[in-house]
């Protein structure tokens, strides 16, 4: 039995065939990573008991064992591969169903800033929805990135080791909590207490044009504006945000800390010049995943916000729209309107479309970083 | 100077060498002088007060106001009395982190209001028959009914979200942390990670263009339970790889050493060692979905009666009741009546979501020295 594989041995994928190898291989870290050829020479060159005729256990395990490892590898890579074409079939199913959306409308879909698809003719644009959903996310990156931030600078760097444990979980606590709740409680709660801080801002600021109501007149005409928008999804985002901080900071290399206590930095000194520096590609993807998670929320933002379909620079001003609050609250009525349900569709869509771009070159900045440091 | 080696009584001959002693609380000279340990109460004791002070002067109603700008003046006080007394550097430094404390609190608050908020709101709603009945029949100008339909509508989807997601999730892991390399695994790896970020109504809006309009079928439960899936992998992707990479290689090793193959050593080895790690990732993916409501909008439809087919018919869930009961689904306007329903619901997710939570951080940390 000197190689009844033999033939197969090419095409053979490398898992199946050295299982002294595989050992180290299985475990992450425990050979040097880099580009390597899978079934290349780079594993020919390294010192090991090998057999000159190559595979040291085809004697003693036979044919059955290779058949149990394709079909095990087979159902691990299968599963892999199914998320890949997941991505693939929504972005498809997405482009072909929307496409009656980009036909029958008489808009403008860039620049209309009025969504009536079920109208004869359907006239319907992204405008209004688009500003809606980047100016709430923007102010849910302004509040709440430094605010988490501050919060993995906290764990990370201030609180006592078994208090950071605790104080993480808290945060963790807070990713917990349905979208929906959050929703209802800025509703219910946020809203009619920041009333008063809304007209406050309109009368006080009102000559900066962004927070200037020229609508209302007293405190009860305040409330479901993208500004309460932007601040709930900043408290939303927060978990997401402060937990990759946290892991950065906590990758921060002892030595670059003890040189900057060394001469004599104080504690903001030391953060200032040791950890932000190196933290600042994990704080940027950070930044890009929660903007991603602000822009695709919906139910938060379809409970704060009233409809108005049209780009509104007074965000004290009530209304607004996003493209998930849209999808939400329009698909009631779109009933039985082929055009309207591809317009809602087109606006999934855009938001797939820009939420893929904002969370792959967060991944993409995260995944570089992770090849200087490893 | 000879401070290191001096004695006490040296320090006291030689009064002229040392910095003037402002504060006598334990500071050597080797240090500048510092602000005794009970500055910052003192400061924000003060702002509080000047606050409270400016609160009555100009009549101020709320709250609110005085908590903010006694914050505002205690970190101005501090830090200008810092900068006096130690210097732009500690003064710099004071000021950041006191920024980094309030921070924390600032993400603390929302926390506990919106879970005491809830709580307040949800807890008298609770009642036997609230846990019992379904809301068939009842009008939204009566009060009873209950979430029984619901209850059993999200116990359904999120247990066959759970039967498709994580076979697939740990699946992917074991290829991911066993198998993976080249340029396949760096795709699949890539593509999990931008899959955690696509939005919960996009997952729902493909599984509408591809099963309901595709195949031209009614809404019905298992149909949000497909999206919940979809939202789920990446997640369980992501935690069942994390809790793999526990597993000790020497484990592997020993295994294969023994003649064990390879996929044998998985599933004799690998997964049971990381099982406990495994159930938590399970839980927490879990947990993660159970509360997504905007799918189930566009797939489950709703219904106040009890429907224990999810694979047929309109299918209530706990946030669709939630949303029913807002006036939300129908666009109708809510009351005292369908709010308070709508926070028991809510109350009840919470606590479903929380106790998932919780139940598998905790079996996270019982089971860790095993893994380690």
């Amino acid at each position: 039995m000197a190689n009844p594989t033999d033939g197969t041995a090419t095409e053979d994928d490398p898992m199946t065939d050295d299982q002294f190898e595989v050992a180290a291989l299985g475990v992450p870290g425990a050979l040097p990573v880099g580009p390597r050829d899978p079934d290349g020479e780079d594993r020919r060159d390294r010192p090991g008991p090998r057999s000159p005729g190559g595979r040291p256990e085809a004697g003693i395990t036979g044919r059955s064992v290779r058949l149990g490892d394709r079909v095990f590898k087979g159902l691990a890579a299968g599963s892999g591969g199914l998320l890949l074409v997941v991505m693939a079939a929504i972005a498809g199913f997405l482009i072909w169903k929307a496409i009656p959306a980009f036909t029958n409308n008489t808009g403008n879909l860039f620049t209309t800033q009025t969504w009536n698809p079920q109208g004869d003719p359907p006239v319907f644009g992204m405008a209004a929805v688009f500003f809606g959903t980047v100016v709430a996310a923007f102010i849910a990156m302004i509040v709440g990135v430094p605010i988490a931030i501050g919060i993995a600078l906290f764990i990370s760097h201030y609180a006592s080791r078994r208090l950071a444990t605790s104080l993480g979980a808290v945060v963790d606590l807070l990713a917990a909590v349905p979208s929906l709740v959050f929703g209802m409680w800025g509703l219910y709660f946020l809203i009619p207490q920041t009333q008063g801080f809304q007209k406050w801002l309109s009368d006080y600021f009102g000559w900066i044009p962004i927070f200037d109501n020229a609508t209302a007149t007293t405190v009860g005409q305040f409330g479901k504006s993208l500004l309460i928008a932007g601040l709930v999804l900043a408290i939303m985002i927060i978990p997401i945000v402060s937990a990759v901080c946290r892991e950065v900071f906590l990758q921060v290399p002892r030595d670059t800390i003890d040189a900057a206590w060394a001469l004599g930095a104080t504690k903001w000194e030391m953060i200032r010049t040791a950890v932000l520096p190196f933290g600042r590609p994990g704080m940027i993807s950070a930044a890009m995943l929660g903007l991603g998670r602000a822009l695709g929320e919906t139910i938060a933002v379809a409970l704060v916000l009233n409809s108005g379909f049209r780009i509104n620079w007074h965000l004290t001003e009530p209304g607004g729209d996003t493209f998930a609050s849209t999808i939400a609250l329009k698909f009631g009525e779109a009933g039985g309107s082929p055009t309207a349900i591809a317009a809602l569709i087109a606006a999934g869509l855009f938001l797939f479309v820009i939420t893929l771009v904002v969370n792959s070159i967060a991944r993409i900045v995260i995944a570089r970083r992770k090849e200087f440091t490893a | 100077m000879s401070e290191l080696h001096r004695s006490p009584a040296a320090a006291r001959s030689a009064p002229a060498v040392a910095p003037p002693p402002v504060k006598p609380s334990g500071t050597s000279d080797l240090v500048g002088v510092r602000l005794p340990a009970w500055a910052p109460i003192a400061a924000a004791t003060a702002g509080a007060v000047v606050a409270f002070g400016l609160k009555l002067l100009l009549g101020w109603t709320g709250w609110y106001t005085w908590f903010f700008t006694a914050a505002v003046l205690f970190v101005l006080a501090l830090t200008s009395w810092s900068f006096a007394v130690e210097g732009r550097r500690r003064a710099k430094d004071r000021f950041a982190s006191t920024l980094i404390y309030a921070s924390f609190v600032a993400a603390i608050v929302p926390l506990v209001l919106i879970l005491g908020y809830i709580a307040v709101k949800g807890f008298p709603v609770l009642s036997a028959n609230f846990f019992l009945r379904s809301m068939n029949g009842v009008t939204s100008r009566q009060d009873g009914g209950g979430l029984y339909h619901a209850l059993i509508g999200t116990l359904q989807i999120v247990g066959i979200a759970a039967v498709i997601a994580l076979p697939v999730g740990i699946f992917t892991a074991i290829y991911l942390v066993e198998y993976g390399r080249g340029t396949f695994a760096k795709a699949v790896t890539f593509f999990v990670d931008v899959m955690t970020g696509v939005p919960s109504i996009v997952a729902g809006l493909f599984v509408y263009t591809f099963l309901l309009l595709g195949f031209g079928m009614r809404p019905f439960g298992a149909a949000g339970a497909i999206a919940l899936a979809i939202l789920m992998v990446p997640v369980s992707v992501r935690a069942s790889e994390e809790m793999l990479k526990l597993v000790p290689r020497d484990l592997r090793e020993a295994s294969y050493a023994l003649g064990v193959p390879k996929w044998r050593t998985i599933i004799k080895v690998v997964l049971p060692t990381a099982m406990s790690g495994l159930i938590t990732s399970a839980l927490l993916a879990i947990a993660r979905v159970a509360g997504e409501t905007a799918p189930l909008i566009l797939l489950t439809g709703y219904t106040a009666s009890i429907n224990f087919d999810p694979f047929s018919g309109d299918q209530a869930t706990l946030p669709m009741m939630v949303w029913d009961q807002l006036g939300k689904r129908s666009g109708t306007t809510s009351n005292a009546f369908t709010e308070g329903r709508a926070w028991g619901a809510a109350l009840v997710l919470v606590l479903l979501v929380l106790f998932l939570n919780i139940g598998a951080r905790l079996l996270a940390k019982l089971a860790q020295p095993k893994t380690r």
